[in-house]
């Protein structure tokens, strides 16, 4: 089982505050993995625009660095700030490892004119790109993100090493919302492209548990023929895909999510204010249901973060914090290392049927329950 | 030696060695009560008088050293057609348990099988005792690495399926929200009772499936529907409020349609489906065929034909020049009979061409599901070649078709049905959750219904299988209420519901450990491995060993 740690606050902190979250809970993972998610960035010695794409990933060799200059140049990137971790390379396991790149670039002039879709496509197309290029090279080059405002860690390791190698203490880089997930190695080989959070276009999800229901899940969303849909080296890589199929492929609100992967059952159905709408939806979204023991924590534009359960809540969760300032993570004692000062009758375990939501505003949990109605924007 | 005109024999002549099941007699248990030859189905016995040596220890040379004694023993009858057929009816009724049939491997009557110039027929299944495939796949992929593991007796399982046409989402979306046509679609539980017709079953049985079947949906609330067959429906059925349990299926002798149609005005709800028969696994391009024997008043009736005459179904509906077409029309105006409110779909005979007819069904908007019966299915009458010989097995056909959709992104959309031998050895569940996770929404299941629910004596060693000419031992498939007035409707009723909430245990011990609860797993190959590295490429599931 892993463990899950996530921090929300209105002023940038330390991604190091997290990591001590994930070392109060450390018999819950088996140091197969790091994973961080940094949304909402700020920088030491540079004065991040939050509206520049930010590249996150790994060079193993200085050939692949070499030709992912060609790939973004090609595109029209320009290199804005390159941060340079002081990696102590003596604390992490792995050897090859060239340069690790969280890079902030200016977003190509041709695309000016694109509307936001447009550029979401291409930010997209171009990561793939980066990625079935490294592929091609004997996986010399990895990436995680390419988005505005969104920078990812990942590395083979036990947490704390891994925070203390790169030096995240030291608060060169803050930032606004912090995941981090410790691996516990279940299905799949260890590989770099297996470790949470997972991202695409914006959308983010870590999780805990296994996807049972993951072939399945994969089978379909591949066949959906969005590029994006691709990858699939660990069962938990579909929430986010799922997440993403539900808001931006379907519009729908936040709160759909939860109907999608852990549908109501008819007799609940039958009694819920939107009940025929759902009951629908449940049929036509029913290659997305996802099974097993899961607790996943999502991350959206706009800096809203989301929590939620699978149908039988097998897997803990814990949310607390103070208005300004929230953490959830798999277990209490995460909770507080990363807010040990809070309103403990703030404090929240979402059970099966809520999504808990945390506005950008963060100044309260919405706790929305699967029985209740869901906004309507779109399910008149 | 004896000249050989002395010997009766001929080309046809058989000897009870050269027939598939011998009857074996123990005249010192036999108390000559007559029953085994009165119940005998095929009139195979005689009782008749023999003679045998009484050996005795003569000291006088005078005196003969034997004694003879005449006793009453049982001759089978070696005549084809009155073979024994091993259904075992003799021993059951015998009270002292002396009679029994024995099967006898090295059988030639086949030979001979041929009288009058017509190839042999016959009813139930195909003769294929070698190990089935489906009961060679294994589930291997056991969650153990994350617990809580789920508790089949504890925990809530939720497996039922969808039969119809299931929108891509982002159409749902669009049409709930512009009020347009959805298809309709029916949650059934993924063991379907296949189609039998009225005419191959008896009332009795038919009465019993229904009562079952109602009693699991009301009382048990698992939703089980069942399929009618060609030949309709009987019109007290047709204008309850059971026919929503009900598949009724139109095949290409339209049998029964009448009735239907007439019906319709006056039904209460609406049928599960409609099934359209273009061909059936147990004899791929043989329409149905109702021998004469089981045409009885009700059926004539019911089919609007005249008592005691052969109803064959023609192999092909006759009004429409190719499959396409024919899918189309047919599929559209049974649609429009129930006002786009009934999910209708066909049932193909498995088939390489399987994949053909499914992505035309891709595309017609009206096309509900596929069902494809393969060549393990059973029938009530076809010729051996046909049953043995002809047809595709159902696990490949589920899985490219599957594959196909898959590669559509076309998999949740078109419901794929798996039929042709599912527990055709009693392996009910698990050949039915092999397919499912190859690919299927559910299985159609026949002959093991009529095993598990009414004790169908037919097996793959040819036992029985004369479901065709009426005169089966258990009252399943035959007209004569002499017969089957010895089938009670209750009993059946009691065991349907038996065998479903069996099933239901079956399928939790298999998702439990799969960590699956919250949907049927349909697709999840990762989950099956079998040790037949041919099989497993073919597949594409893993190999085990
Ligand atoms: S087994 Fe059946 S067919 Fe054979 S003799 Fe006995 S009753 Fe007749
Ligand atoms: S018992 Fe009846 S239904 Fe079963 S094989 Fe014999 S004749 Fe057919």
């Amino acid at each position: 089982m892993c463990r899950l740690a996530m921090k929300t606050a209105s002023e940038a902190f330390s991604p190091f505050s997290v990591i001590s979250a994930m070392e109060a809970m450390q018999e819950g993972y088996d140091g197969s993995g790091l994973g961080l998610l940094l949304r909402g960035l700020e920088f030491a010695d540079y004065n991040y625009n939050g509206k520049d794409p930010v590249l996150s990933g790994i060079a193993h060799t200085p050939e692949a660095l070499h030709r992912l200059d060609g790939i973004m140049e090609g595109k029209g990137f320009q290199l804005k700030y390159d941060h340079e971790f002081e990696t102590d390379r003596s604390m992490v396991e792995a050897q090859d490892r060239f340069k690790y790149i969280l890079r902030v670039y200016k977003q190509p002039d041709a695309w000016t004119s694109f509307t936001e879709e447009k550029i979401e496509e291409e930010l997209l197309m171009t990561r793939i790109g980066i990625r079935l290029d490294g592929e091609t090279h004997g996986a010399d080059l990895t990436v995680f993100s390419l988005w505005p405002d969104v920078g990812m860690i990942k590395e083979v390791g036990w947490p704390l090493e891994i925070g203390k190698a790169f030096k995240l203490n030291e608060d060169r880089v803050k930032s606004r919302i912090c995941f981090a997930q410790g691996r516990q190695n279940t299905n799949y080989g260890i590989n770099l492209y297996a470790c949470h959070p997972f991202f695409i276009q914006g959308v983010c999800t870590m999780t805990n548990g296994e996807n049972t229901a993951f072939t399945p899940i994969k089978d379909w969303l591949s066949g959906k023929g969005f590029p994006g849909y691709m990858g699939y080296q660990s069962d938990s890589e579909v929430f986010a895909h799922i997440l993403h199929y539900v808001t931006k492929q379907l519009g729908l609100p936040l709160q759909a999510y939860k109907h999608v992967m852990t549908p109501l059952s008819n007799a609940e159905l039958a009694v819920h204010p939107q009940g025929d709408f759902l009951l629908g939806l449940r049929q036509v979204c029913r290659r997305l249901i996802i099974d097993g023991p899961n607790a996943v924590i999502g991350s959206l534009p706009g800096e809203t973060c989301m929590i939620a359960m699978d149908a039988k809540k097998l897997r803990p969760m814990m949310i607390g914090g103070n208005p300004g300032e929230w953490a959830a993570a798999s277990e209490m004692c995460g909770v507080d290392a990363m807010i040990p000062v809070r309103d403990r009758a703030n404090d929240f375990q979402p059970m099966r049927q809520h999504t808990v939501i945390i506005p950008p505003d963060r100044q309260e949990l919405e706790i929305w329950s699967q029985f209740d109605q869901f906004p309507q924007n779109q399910a008149a | 030696m004896v000249s050989i005109r002395s010997i009766p024999s001929e080309p046809s002549s058989l000897s009870p060695n050269d027939l598939p099941w011998r009857i074996v007699h123990d005249e010192n248990r036999c108390t000559l009560c007559g029953k085994c030859a009165a119940v005998c189905p095929v009139n195979t016995l005689k009782l008749s008088y023999m003679r045998k040596r009484m050996p005795r220890m003569v000291l006088n040379s005078s005196e003969r050293g034997s004694n003879f004694k005449t006793f009453v023993g049982i001759r089978q009858s070696t005549d084809v057609g009155r073979r024994c057929v091993g259904c075992g009816t003799c021993s059951m009724v015998c009270p002292n348990e002396a009679i029994a049939p024995v099967h006898n491997s090295t059988d030639r009557y086949k030979f001979q099988a041929t009288a009058g110039g017509d190839a042999a027929k016959r009813g139930g299944r195909r003769n294929d005792a070698s190990s089935s495939l489906l009961d060679r796949i294994i589930f291997n992929r056991i969650s153990m690495l994350t617990d809580p593991a789920l508790d089949a007796g504890r925990h809530e399982f939720t497996y039922n399926t969808i039969l119809g046409r299931v929108l891509p989402p982002e159409e749902y979306i669009k049409r709930k929200l512009s009020g347009e046509w959805i298809p309709p679609t029916r949650e059934i539980f993924p063991f379907i009772i296949g189609s039998m017709s009225f005419g191959a079953l008896s009332p009795n049985m038919w009465l019993g499936l229904l009562q079952g079947v109602a009693y699991c949906n009301e009382v048990l609330g698992i939703p089980v529907v069942m399929a009618t067959g060609e030949g309709g429906c009987p019109p007290w059925v047709l204008k309850s409020p059971f026919l929503k349990y009900i598949i009724l299926q139109v095949a290409s002798g339209y049998f029964g349609w009448d009735e239907i149609i007439r019906a319709i005005p006056d039904m209460q709800c609406e049928p599960a489906a409609i099934e359209i028969k273009y061909g059936q696994g147990a004899k791929p391009g043989d329409g149905g065929l109702l021998m004469w024997f089981k045409v009885s008043k009700l059926i004539a009736r019911l089919r609007g034909v005249p008592e005691g005459i052969d109803l064959p179904s023609p192999p092909v509906h006759q009004t429409l020049y190719s499959i396409e077409e024919s899918v189309m029309k047919m599929i559209q105006s049974m649609s429009m009979a129930w006002n786009f409110k009934v999910p209708v779909y066909p049932k193909i005979s498995g088939s390489t061409s399987a994949k053909a007819v499914l992505n035309n069904l891709v595309r017609n908007p009206y096309a509900s599901a596929l069902l494809i019966d393969g060549i393990d299915g059973g029938t009530g009458a076809a010729y051996d070649i046909s049953l043995n010989a002809t047809g595709h097995p159902i696990a490949t056909n589920v899985r490219d078709c599957y594959l196909d959709l898959c590669k559509q992104g076309k998999q949740n959309e078109i419901p794929i049905f798996a039929a042709g031998g599912v527990g055709k050895n009693g392996n009910v569940v698990q050949n039915a959750l092999a397919l499912i996770m190859l690919g299927a929404s559910g299985v159609h299941m026949g002959k093991f219904i009529m095993q598990s629910a009414a004790g169908c004596l037919g097996s793959e060693q040819n036992r029985c299988n004369v479901c065709n000419v009426g005169i089966c031992p258990k009252g399943i498939t035959s007209q004569n209420p002499k017969i089957y007035r010895r089938l009670d409707p209750d009993k059946v009723a009691e065991r349907v519901v038996e065998t479903f909430q069996a099933i239901q245990v079956e399928v939790k011990k298999v998702m439990a450990p799969l960590g699956r609860s919250q949907s049927l797993p349909i697709g999840m190959s990762d989950a099956l491995g079998i040790a037949d590295k041919d099989a497993a490429d073919r597949l594409n599931i893993q190999y085990v060993c």
